[in-house]
């Protein structure tokens, strides 16, 4: 298994117009671990993982500056081609977002039709992917169904299937359970922790108790008074929540504030 | 206790107890009705006027044969030709009409900053405003001279193929001129509910496509346009209402030929077109003529409806997922 899934950030800053919404965060996000990010709303963190695979410059009054490294190479750098970055770096959204016309089989190659690669074995992936998702076994017998007809659930661990599907260094999750009930949500942390085996997860979450039970390292990242978003802790999971070094973050981790 | 007694059923009201609910139930209701009435009315008055025109000529005939004459004995009103060159000029003013009104909309819902977009789908809109008669004016003075250039010029670098062959050397007054100054009124309406459905699309789909590796061309081909077809359809089929129904400026720039079907040079000199037929004779025509010009309205009638009901079930068809 290949060891490449490194990714940092050096002096992420963030603008909306004049806006300025995130200064100089710089993380490293480990091979194989599972790193949170967490924060009252408004903080930055889905601004943050939107330029982690540059789905943040599609907004049209975007601005950035710093670099975000995979394997050592800027994502970011004249000659990179933006749409390559995005296979390589994976993401799943807040709602599950399955392509409407599409059957389950046809969501899992789609990825591959959009970017226009050629599909070799294409039972073959669907299957090893629907797997790596875990839910192989619930979706195997109505592979010609159209995705719409699955659960909630069902439909966000598609969409995690579908960008396993490309083979990511990085898989990218921002609040993947927020809209899910308590059943679907243990179901994708089952299977996030099976995915770590293999890639490097940030994960977004507004649930404390999802942070600690899948995330290696936890990222604080605050807002005060209208500035602009910044890191204030960076540790282990459980230093973070045990044994926090900032008062700010003791706080919202007690659920104190946010 | 006792469950040998069925419990008391309540009196449930699911009719409105309210006066003025009661009024506007009646109102919804009456008018909802009436578009029926209208509709069986409307085809049963002109069924009873056309009626003597389909016995002397015959159903099928009148439908599917050539000729319109009022001067010869028996006198003759077949409505083929222009039945057929109603279809083709809608036929190929759609295919002109749909990949241009695709552009403008994706370039509005995507593509153009806001401003643009705004004055874009105003101007687009306004464009489905211009009364036909306007359309038919520029048509004629305007329009034809130029597009009988270009109809010289296809018919030059492609004569060799039959659709694009000329006999005649006259390029003015033909199917191809018809059918651009029909593309030209149905590409706003077109536009317009395309836009509509563009703008309803969902950008977390969108995104998640963007997140996949997706180019602005292969998202469009295969998340954006499958997922708007059934309403692009949509638009195509009121589109092809009005095409098909056009009198004035089809009048104006298309030379009738009765006699004769044109099935497909279309850059000639001769067409059809039902609604213009009508407006053509409509002055002079006396007795039977009249109720053959009233027949020819039933049939254009009903052939739209066929088209209508068609193409509908082609969408229904077309999008299974849409029953979910």
């Amino acid at each position: 298994m290949s060891n490449l899934n490194h990714l940092e950030t050096k002096d992420i800053n963030v603008w909306f117009g004049e806006r300025h919404v995130l200064r100089d965060v710089s993380l490293q996000f480990q091979n194989n671990h599972v790193t949170a990010l967490i924060g009252p709303s408004g903080c930055g963190k889905s601004t943050f993982i939107r330029t982690l695979n540059r789905m943040h410059e599609l907004i049209p009054t975007a601005g950035l500056s710093g670099q975000v490294l995979l394997n050592g190479e800027d994502i970011y750098a004249q000659a990179v081609d933006p749409v390559n970055v995005r296979i390589n770096i994976g993401m799943v959204f807040q709602k599950p977002n399955p392509f409407p016309t599409m059957t389950i089989r046809e969501n899992i190659l789609s990825g591959l039709k959009l970017s226009g690669r050629k599909i070799e074995d294409g039972d073959g992936l669907v299957e090893t992917s629907l797997q790596r998702a875990s839910m192989w076994n619930e979706v195997k017998d109505r592979l010609s169904e159209p995705a719409l007809s699955l659960s909630g659930g069902q439909q966000q661990r598609l969409c995690i299937a579908r960008s396993l599907a490309m083979d990511p260094n990085v898989l990218l999750m921002d609040e993947p359970c927020s809209a899910l009930d308590p059943g679907s949500t243990r179901r994708i942390e089952e299977t996030i922790l099976e995915l770590k085996e293999n890639m490097t997860i940030v994960i977004v979450t507004h649930n404390m108790q999802q942070a600690q039970r899948v995330s290696d390292s936890t990222a604080f990242f605050l807002s005060e008074n209208g500035n602009p978003g910044e890191v204030v802790e960076f540790d282990t999971t459980e230093n973070v929540f045990k044994r926090p070094k900032d008062d700010r973050t003791n706080e919202y981790v007690n659920g104190r504030f946010g | 206790m006792s469950n040998d007694v069925a419990p008391k059923r309540l009196k449930l009201r699911s009719k409105p107890s309210r006066t003025a609910d009661k009024v506007f139930f009646a109102v919804a209701k009456a008018a909802g009705y009436s578009s029926f009435v209208l509709v069986a009315a409307i085809l049963f008055f002109l069924m009873l006027r056309a009626w003597p025109a389909f016995e002397s000529q015959g159903v099928v005939n009148f439908i599917f044969g050539a000729g319109w004459n009022s001067t010869t004995d028996p006198q003759i009103f077949h409505l083929g030709p222009m039945l057929y060159g109603s279809l083709l000029i809608a036929a190929i003013g759609v295919a002109f009409a749909v990949p241009m009104a695709i552009s403008i909309s994706y370039f509005i819902s995507f593509l153009a900053p806001e401003r643009v977009a705004k004055i874009a789908t105003v101007i687009v809109d306004l464009l489905a405003a211009i009364p036909s008669i306007v359309i038919g004016l520029w048509g004629l003075g305007v329009f034809s001279p130029v597009a009988a250039e270009w109809g010289r010029m296809l018919s030059e670098a492609l004569g060799f193929i039959p659709i694009f062959s000329n006999a005649v050397d006259i390029f003015l007054r033909s199917p191809f001129i018809a059918s651009l100054v029909i593309a030209v009124m149905i590409v706003p309406i077109i536009a317009s509910i395309t836009r509509e459905i563009f703008s309803q699309m969902d950008q977390e789909i969108i995104k998640g496509a963007m997140a996949l590796g997706g180019t602005r061309e292969s998202i469009f081909r295969k998340v954006i346009l499958p997922t708007a077809s059934g309403g692009i359809v949509g638009g195509v089929l009121l589109a092809l209402g009005r095409a098909m129904g056009e009198t004035v400026a089809i009048f104006f720039v298309l030379n009738l030929t009765f006699d004769d079907f044109n099935w497909f040079k279309i850059l000639e000199p001769s067409g059809g077109a039902v609604a213009s037929l009508v407006l053509a004779r409509f002055n002079e025509a006396l007795d039977t003529e009249l109720s053959a010009l009233l027949a020819a309205g039933v049939v254009l009638f009903v052939v739209t409806l066929i088209v209508n009901t068609i193409a509908s079930y082609i969408v229904a068809k077309a999008q299974p997922w849409r029953k979910l």
